[in-house]
């Protein structure tokens, strides 16, 4: 009991690290001033701002498109990837699948840019950032329905067959049911993943489409307002429920992460 | 005509050949068991039945039909597995009438089968409970409802009494031999404790290696090994080794080690100047006082050095004279009253001369 | 013969969809960059032709190669890169091992909800997390220097730290302390001869998972660093976008890659080492 009686004190410091930050950032998003350097008093001024800014909203609604159809596809991909890792033994498919989440995001980013361009002679928009999300998605999807696959045991997919039902009735009526968890886990984190991500979004949507982190980034580099502050609280806000959702759907599946 | 045929069947992983050329056949109504060590190949054959793997080479024949291009879905066979294999998010009364569903049965039917399945198995009454809900005992009945509710023409046990404590086990074993009788479908088991094995079994096929090193009903089996290893894997042997002084068809004439002469049962294929082992069950071997008189022709003077009391019985480890150690199993038919021999105690061992069996090596 | 034909089918059925998706965006990409590192660049950015038209300089060339070994500056820069995630996963391993320790050693129920506490500051967007330090630092005269660069990092990878060390921690049987203790050992040596060694997987594999993506960062760098703070993904990135020369740029990716893999390699070399039992 009092072996790690002495974490504590560490413990609580690297929570307030972790939280103490972002707190100030929601606080001088009611801060009545342009400046994020004092307390000056309380407004929504920066909320009603944002609900003007036709630039942000325009990014807001590419955002959410894209998370959307990206979490789609890459939770129908990855969910495959993920059965088919765990069941059969296919040479390169777990390195093609995990590489991507290991790999540090610019590479993603910098090769999708040059293939667009270069190779397929593509404008870069909505499609090509949509394209770069799901690559990376699949991998997160793939992990989690795996581990949830290797969770369980092995004969009762056999035994579905045993007692008379064709493939297709065995993964219909058995292993989609038993894996669901993890396949919603897996949508709700590509569509955190994708919604949040900047830097393959950075290469990858050109000068035509911007999304909220794109956006967020030009703000914070040209002209800090505690407009940024506000989106940031929305944002925050958003991701929160959803991972608080998958937590709930599969306590295992954000451990598999790692 | 047999309601199963194995011919010729070999499985190949890599290097290792899991099943090596094995030829069984199964009547109707059996109780079959496939008795061996782990890695004998005998769940490696079951499968193989049950349609989960297929032969590198030789065919299986059901009802004098050819398996091989029936995926597991349209064999009329059903498996126990190890782990029972409930699906979990379905409750007791839908995993049980899943193969109904499978089968396109109409719903007054399924739910009347299901119904009488439960009964069949004593649980009528959790029908509505989940499988984590139940004990290991109760879920090894549902899987056996589970897999008899559609009276498939073979089914097939792998193991399914592992995971139960040994009260239960023997519980579950009675169970199996009324259920076996009752429904009067053939099983086909699979296990490595040979208890169970000679229990519950009409046959058995003892594996090796791939191999099926012997096949017959327990008792011949116990009785009259065919070999060395069928010996030692099935109850306990003492091992002499010894060498045949003289044949006739009325007895042997063995030289054991350094005990001299022993007379021992006939032996087919016995010639004199061939090596083996004189295989000695410990119940056939009595153990008297040193000074007790002896009409027995094989007896030999040596010293107690070890014994375990069971209960029922008491095995003794007698040192001979010469370093031999040999087992010797004494009934405690009277509590309290029997005669116990301590250790170190002079004792004599002996043995009826048509008692125990020779094994070429 | 041992797999019938429909069960080959449904292998591919299932495997062959993400299977090619991944092949067309991600490994031909990157074996395109590989090329791409080979090539001359285009008059107005990307690519010059591959085709060589008489009196043209294309083709293929290792010129990038060339300039990349020819010039200090880049393997300082490589090598900057390399000391400031080396120093950000320190930091991030100092500050995870106790709060990993303690939610491995606290009660079951409490578990979960000290996890979720360590995952939720990720619901917050990465750029957001980055600009919480530029408001505090910003006042403090700090931004735009090295320490910022490394304070930024470490915020941002440091759940990447905890979570992977507290799957292993977790995972250890109490008993062997109580063992420890009564063979003699104390505390720390309890600690230091008995938890630290069988959490050597779990640091291996935070360790990589921090090292790997801060040295490939440009971000972090840009906003919370001075000029003098460039790594690997900001040349990268100017190479891209700003001079677009892109041949330069798929070369420094390449050399990024290496580098990734190496560590990669080795984090899971030790990794292995570090659990004989495993």
């Amino acid at each position: 009991m009092n072996r790690s009686g002495w974490l504590w004190a560490p413990s609580l410091a690297v929570y307030a690290f972790l939280y103490v930050p972002l707190a100030i950032v929601v606080l001088f998003s009611f801060n009545d001033s342009r400046l994020s350097a004092e307390w000056v008093g309380f407004t929504l001024d920066w909320y009603r701002k944002l609900a003007t800014d036709d630039a942000m909203l325009a990014a807001a609604r590419n955002s959410l498109l894209i998370a959307l159809t990206a979490a789609l596809i890459a939770t129908v991909l990855g969910t495959m990837a993920g059965i088919a890792m765990h069941r059969y033994r296919i040479r390169g498919l777990t390195f093609l699948v995990l590489t991507p989440v290991a790999m540090p995001e610019i590479l993603l980013g910098v090769s999708l840019l040059v293939f667009f361009i270069q190779v397929l002679n593509l404008t870069l928009g909505l499609v090509s950032v949509l394209v770069a999300h799901i690559t990376f998605c699949i991998g997160f999807v793939a992990i989690i329905v795996r581990a949830r696959l290797a969770g369980m045991d092995e004969s009762i997919f056999e035994a579905a067959r045993d007692l008379g039902a064709t493939p297709w009735q065995s993964f219909r009526l058995v292993t989609l049911p038993l894996i669901m968890p993890a396949v919603t886990a897996g949508a709700l984190m590509s569509f955190t993943l994708s919604i949040d991500d900047f830097v393959i979004t950075f290469f990858t949507a050109g000068v035509g489409v911007s999304t909220l982190p794109l956006q967020i980034f030009t703000m914070i580099k040209v002209a800090v307002t505690p407009e940024v502050n506000a989106v940031s609280t929305l944002l925050m806000l958003v991701t929160l429920t959803l991972i608080v959702l998958a937590s709930r759907v599969a306590p295992d599946a954000l451990k598999g992460r790692t | 005509m047999p309601l199963l045929e194995i011919r010729n069947v070999t499985r190949r992983f890599g290097t290792l050949t899991a099943i090596d050329r094995v030829t069984l056949s199964i009547e109707a109504g059996e109780f079959f068991t496939l008795l061996g060590p782990s890695g004998c190949g005998k769940t490696t054959l079951l499968r193989m039945i049950a349609g989960f793997d297929a032969p590198d080479a030789g065919s299986i024949f059901l009802d004098g039909r050819d398996l091989a291009d029936k995926p597991p879905e349209q064999r009329p066979v059903h498996t126990v597995f190890q782990s029972y294999a409930l699906f979990p998010h379905m409750s007791v009364a839908r995993n049980v009438a899943f193969p109904l569903q499978m089968a396109k049965k109409p719903p007054e039917e399924i739910a009347a089968k299901v119904k009488q399945a439960l009964a069949e198995v004593h649980l009528e009454d959790k029908g509505a409970s989940y499988p984590h809900e139940l004990s290991g005992g109760q879920k090894q009945r549902v899987a056996l409802a589970r897999a008899l509710v559609t009276r498939p023409r073979m089914l097939l046990l792998d193991e399914p009494l592992g995971a139960l404590d040994a009260k239960l086990r023997e519980q579950m074993e009675i169970e199996l031999i009324s259920l076996q009788r009752d429904v009067g479908i053939t099983f086909v088991f699979v296990t490595h404790a040979q208890p169970e094995a000679l229990a519950l079994s009409h046959r058995i096929a003892v594996m090796r290696d791939g191999r099926v090193e012997q096949m017959d009903t327990p008792s011949r089996l116990y009785g009259f090994p065919a070999n060395r290893f069928v010996a030692d894997f099935i109850g306990n042997c003492n091992m002499l080794p010894a060498t045949v002084s003289e044949a006739t068809p009325h007895g042997l004439r063995l030289a054991v080690g350094a005990l001299g002469e022993v007379a021992a049962p006939p032996a087919e294929r016995a010639r004199a100047g061939q090596a083996g082992v004189l295989a000695l069950r410990p119940e056939q071997v009595h153990i008297v006082a040193a000074n007790a008189a002896h009409e027995l022709k094989n007896h030999f003077a040596g010293r107690v050095r070890d014994f375990l009391y069971i209960g029922d019985v008491t095995t003794y480890v007698v040192e001979l004279e010469n370093g031999t150690r040999i087992e010797a199993l004494l009934a405690n038919s009277a509590p309290g009253r029997a005669r116990f021999f301590e250790v170190d105690e002079p004792v004599k061992v002996a043995w009826r001369h048509d008692a125990g069996i020779f094994l070429l090596d | 013969m041992a797999v019938p034909r429909a069960e080959r089918v449904t292998k591919w059925l299932i495997a062959g969809p993400p299977l090619a998706f991944l092949l067309a965006f991600f490994l031909l990409p990157s074996l395109i960059m590989a090329l791409a590192s080979l090539r001359y660049p285009g008059e107005f950015g990307g690519l010059a032709p591959l085709a060589a038209r008489p009196g043209e300089e294309s083709g293929l060339t290792l010129e990038n190669y060339a300039l990349f070994f020819g010039d200090w500056v880049y393997a300082q820069i490589f090598a900057k890169s390399l000391v400031i995630a080396a120093l950000t996963t320190f930091a991030c391993l100092v500050l995870a091992y106790p709060l990993a320790l303690l939610i491995a050693r606290s009660p079951k129920k409490r578990r979960d909800f000290m996890v979720l506490l360590v995952i939720l500051p990720f619901a917050s967007n990465f750029l957001v997390r980055v600009y919480a330090w530029m408001i505090i630092l910003g006042p403090m005269d700090l931004l735009f220097t090295r320490f910022a660069v490394i304070v930024g990092m470490v915020y941002v990878h440091l759940p990447f730290m905890i979570l992977p060390l507290y799957t292993n921690l977790e995972k250890h049987d109490p008993t062997l302390l109580d063992a420890a203790q009564d063979l003699g050992a104390n505390a720390w040596h309890t600690f230091w001869r008995v938890t630290f060694p069988l959490s050597l997987p779990g640091v291996f594999s935070g360790s990589a998972l921090v090292f790997i993506p801060v040295l490939g960062m440009f971000a972090i760098p840009e906003l919370l660093g001075g000029k003098d703070d460039w790594m690997v993904g900001n040349m990268i990135k100017e190479a891209f976008l700003g001079t677009r020369d892109w041949p330069f740029g798929s070369m420094l990716s390449l050399m990024l890659t290496l580098a990734v893999l190496a560590i990669a390699g080795a984090a899971a070399l030790f990794a292995r080492r570090g659990a004989p039992n495993e």
